[in-house]
C-alpha cells in the first residue's frame, strides 16, 4: 500500500514499541491514527541506540527489559493493519535486529504484516544494495535519513533510492525535543527538492503546535517522536492512548478541524 | 584489503573481507568522508610523517625496546620470550601512537575541539595528553564503571585538562562510552574531531588507526632481525577493540610461518555477559558503525560482558580481526580473569615489571604455550601498556587471594 499524507502538512507519528508494553503500543498506535497520523513508525527497541536522546533511550531500554523482539513488532504492525486499512505503517530499526533475523526473512515477514516501508538508522546508502534489492523484492518503501550536514551529491543518491517519502533530519543532532526549529530544515528540504518529487517528512525535535505550522510552510509532513514517547512515559498505561490523540489534534488544529 | 579516497560511488571502502564498511546515521557522512581524505592526503604528504615520527621519537619515546625476558623464559622452561615494550611509553600505553596521528590529522582539519571514548582510561589519557599538547577542548566519556575501577586515570585526565564526563546506561563501560560518544559527534560534527581509540567504528578509522599503530610491528621486525636474524614464531598480544593487536601483527600479516594470537577477556565463566570473547560467544553483527563479531542474543540485542579489565570489556572487535579470524591467518584465545591476575604476579616477580591487566592477558597465553614449546622457538608478547593504573584492582584482588 503506497505511503500517502491525506492532508498537509502530513503527520508521522513514532512510537517505541513495547513501551510500557506490546498491547498499550498497539492501542496508542490506533488512537493515533484515528487523531490524525498519516504515518506510524514502529520504532524496534535496541540495546545501543546511539543516535537518539535520553527519551527514546529510556524507552527502548524498558522495551527491551520487557524482551520486546522484532518478531513481536512484526505481529503488532499486523494486528495495527488488520484494524486501521489505510494509514502508513514504516518499521523504524537499528540494522542489528535486522541483520540478526534474517533480511529476507524480515522484509517478508513485514511484507505480509501489512507494513509499508522501512527506516533503518544507521543504513547508509552506500552499504545499502543489498537491502535495496530485498525490500523491492517485497513491496517495501526504503525510507532514507537525509542530514543538514549532507552535500547535495549524497542527497541526489538518498532522493533516489528512497520511496514512499524522504526523512529530513531538522538538525544535527540526536533525537528529543528543543524549544524552536532552526534554519537548517527548511535549507535541506529546499536543496532536496531539486531531487526528488516525493513528499519531504521532517524530524527531530519536533514537539509544539508551532513548529508543526513552520514546518507546513515548506515541508509535506512532520515526525513527532521523543514528544509522542515522553507522553507516554508521563502517562498511566490506561490513559496513554487519549492522551495521545489528545496531543496530536493539538498540533495541527486546522487539520483535525477539516477531518 | 580497503581502499582510499578515491572508491567507486557504490562501493564502500574500508571492508576487511566481508567485514567493516559504514553503518552510521547519515548526519556523521559527511564527516567521515571530510576524514577519509584529510587522511590519505596526510598519508601522501612527507610533512605529515616527519611531525608523527619526531613527536613518537621526542615525546613519546619511540622505539619502544624488544626486551629478551631471559627471568621469564627460565622460569617457563621453553620458548626463548621477548617483549615489546609499549608500556615504556609516555602515559603509559601503545594509545598515544594512534592519539599522536588522530591529533595532527584533527589540526590539519581544522578541529578544535576533541571527543574520545575510554574503557580503561589509557586511551583518554592519552587524548587528554594531545589535546594539552596542541591546545585543544578534550572531551572523554567514560562508564562509570570504569571511572570507578580506573579511578586514578579519571585524575590525570582532569589534571591534563580534559573534562571526564560520566556514562550511567547500560553496564557503564567502554560500549556505552563509545554510544555517548557518537551522540556528542553527531550533535557538534561540524566543529569536533572523535577521537576513536580502536580499530572500531566506521571507515576510515580501522584502518586509519591500524595505520598508526603499525609502528609497533614494524619496530619488532626490525629488531627481530637484529637479534636474532630471523622473525620470530609467534606474536601474542591481548584484544579489547584490537588496535594494540593490529599495530603487533600487521608487518607479519604476509610472514605465513609468524603464528599471530590475539587473546580475548575470558572473564569469570563461559555464558553470555560473564566474559568478552567475541570469537567464542559471539557472531556477525553490526554495533557502532562497523560489521563484525557481536556478543549478542537471538533477538540481535548487544550482550554485556564482563572483564576483570576495562580496556578488553568490549561487546564487539575491529572487523579486521574478524577478517583474520575468518581467514585462519590469525589464532583467538581467551585468558580469563584468575588466569590474567597470576600473570601480572608471574611478570612482575620474574622480570619487575608490572603489565597493564589488558597486557597481562597476552602474558598468561604467553605462559600456557611457552613451556610446551622449544628452546629454539621465539614468542614476542606485546606489552601494550603498565599496570599502575591498575594496583587498586591489584591491591584487592590479590589480597583476596593470599597473594
Ligand atoms: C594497556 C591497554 N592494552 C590494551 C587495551 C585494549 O585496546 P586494544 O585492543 O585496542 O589494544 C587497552 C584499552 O584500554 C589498554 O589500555
Amino acid at each position: 500500500m503506497p505511503i500517502r499524507f491525506a492532508s498537509k502538512p502530513g503527520l508521522v507519528v513514532y512510537l517505541t514499541a513495547g513501551d510500557p508494553d506490546l498491547d498499550a503500543t498497539r492501542e496508542i498506535a490506533v488512537a493515533a491514527i484515528d487523531a490524525g497520523a498519516d504515518v506510524i513508525e514502529l520504532g524496534v527497541p535496541f540495546s545501543d541506540p546511539l543516535a537518539d536522546g535520553p527519551v527514546i533511550q529510556r524507552a527502548s531500554e524498558r522495551a527491551v527489559a520487557r524482551g520486546t523482539k522484532l518478531s513481536d513488532v512484526l505481529g503488532l504492525a499486523a494486528e495495527i493493519r488488520k484494524v486501521r486499512r489505510e494509514a502508513g505503517l514504516v518499521i523504524f530499526s537499528y540494522y542489528n535486529p535486522v541483520l540478526r533475523y534474517g533480511l529476507e526473512r524480515f522484509c517478508k515477514e513485514a511484507s505480509e504484516a501489512g507494513v509499508d516501508g522501512v527506516l533503518i538508522t544507521d543504513m547508509i546508502v552506500e552499504e545499502a544494495d543489498e537491502y535495496l534489492k530485498v525490500l523491492e523484492a517485497h513491496g517495501l518503501a526504503p525510507i532514507f535519513l537525509a542530514a543538514p550536514t549532507s552535500p547535495d551529491e549524497r542527497l541526489a543518491r538518498i532522493a533516489k533510492a528512497s520511496r514512499g517519502f524522504v526523512y529530513a533530519i531538522s538538525r544535527t543532532g540526536i533525537t528529543g525535543a528543543q524549544q524552536t526549529m532552526t534554519g537548517d530544515a527548511e535549507q535541506l528540504v529546499k536543496r532536496l527538492r531539486k531531487y526528488t518529487a516525493l513528499p519531504i517528512a521532517v524530524g527531530f525535535g519536533v514537539s509544539k503546535p508551532e513548529h508543526v505550522a513552520a514546518l507546513g510552510e515548506f515541508a509535506d509532513a512532520a515526525v513527532v517522536g521523543s514528544a509522542i514517547v515522553a507522553i507516554v512515559e508521563a502517562s498511566a498505561r490506561e490513559d496513554a492512548p487519549s492522551s495521545i490523540a489528545r496531543f496530536i489534534k493539538g498540533l495541527r488544529p486546522a487539520v483535525a478541524l477539516a477531518r | 584489503m580497503s581502499t582510499a579516497a578515491n572508491t567507486p560511488a557504490g562501493v564502500v571502502a574500508g571492508r576487511f573481507g566481508a567485514y567493516g564498511g559504514r553503518f552510521v546515521p547519515e548526519t556523521l557522512m559527511a564527516a567521515l568522508e571530510e576524514l577519509e581524505h584529510a587522511y590519505a592526503e596526510a598519508q601522501a604528504d612527507p610533512d605529515f610523517h616527519a611531525q608523527l615520527d619526531l613527536l613518537l621519537r621526542d615525546y613519546a619515546g619511540r622505539p619502544t625496546p624488544l626486551y629478551y625476558a631471559q627471568r621469564l623464559t627460565e622460569e617457563l622452561g621453553g620458548a626463548k620470550i621477548y617483549l615489546k615494550r609499549e608500556d615504556l611509553l609516555h602515559t603509559g600505553a601503545h594509545k598515544i601512537n594512534n592519539c599522536l596521528g588522530q591529533g595532527l590529522l584533527a589540526r590539519r582539519m581544522g578541529k578544535k575541539r576533541i571527543i574520545a571514548e575510554t574503557g580503561a582510561g589509557q586511551h583518554g589519557v592519552a587524548s587528554a595528553t594531545v589535546c594539552a599538547l596542541f591546545g585543544m577542548e578534550c572531551v572523554v566519556y567514560m562508564g562509570e564503571e570504569d571511572m570507578r575501577r580506573q579511578e586514578l586515570n579519571v585524575y590525570r585526565m582532569r589534571l591534563l585538562g580534559a573534562e571526564v564526563r560520566g556514562v550511567s546506561s547500560g553496564s557503564k563501560t567502554l560500549k556505552d562510552a563509545i554510544n555517548e560518544a557518537m551522540r556528542d559527534w553527531v550533535t557538534n560534527v561540524r566543529t569536533t574531531h572523535y577521537l576513536l581509540g580502536s580499530v572500531l567504528g566506521a571507515h576510515p578509522y580501522p584502518t586509519m588507526v591500524r595505520d598508526f599503530h603499525r609502528v609497533i610491528s614494524r619496530e619488532m621486525r626490525t629488531q627481530m632481525l637484529e637479534k636474532e636474524g630471523r622473525l620470530p614464531d609467534a606474536v601474542i598480544a591481548c584484544v579489547g577493540g584490537g588496535s594494540n593487536a593490529m599495530g603487533a601483527f600487521f608487518e607479519f600479516i604476509e610472514d605465513k610461518n609468524v603464528r599471530l594470537i590475539g587473546v580475548e577477556a575470558g572473564g569469570r565463566g563461559t555464558g553470555l555477559g560473564e566474559h568478552a570473547a567475541r570469537f567464542q560467544g559471539g557472531s556477525p553483527g553490526v554495533l557502532q558503525g562497523t560489521y563484525s563479531y557481536v556478543l549478542q542474543d537471538d533477538a540481535g540485542q548487544v550482550s554485556l560482558t564482563h572483564s576483570v579489565s576495562a580496556g578488553l570489556d568490549y561487546a564487539s572487535i575491529g572487523p579486521e580481526h574478524a577478517a583474520l579470524h575468518d581467514s585462519g591467518r590469525a589464532e583467538y584465545v581467551s585468558a580469563d580473569d584468575n588466569a590474567t591476575l597470576e600473570a601480572v604476579k608471574l611478570l612482575a616477580r620474574t622480570e619487575g615489571i608490572l603489565p597493564a591487566l589488558e597486557s597481562a592477558h597476552a602474558v598468561a597465553e604467553c605462559a600456557r604455550i611457552a613451556p610446551s614449546m622449544s628452546p629454539r622457538d621465539i614468542l614476542v608478547v606485546n606489552v601494550s601498556g603498565r599496570g599502575d593504573k591498575d594496583m587498586g584492582i591489584l591491591a584487592r584482588e590479590l589480597n583476596l587471594k593470599g597473594a
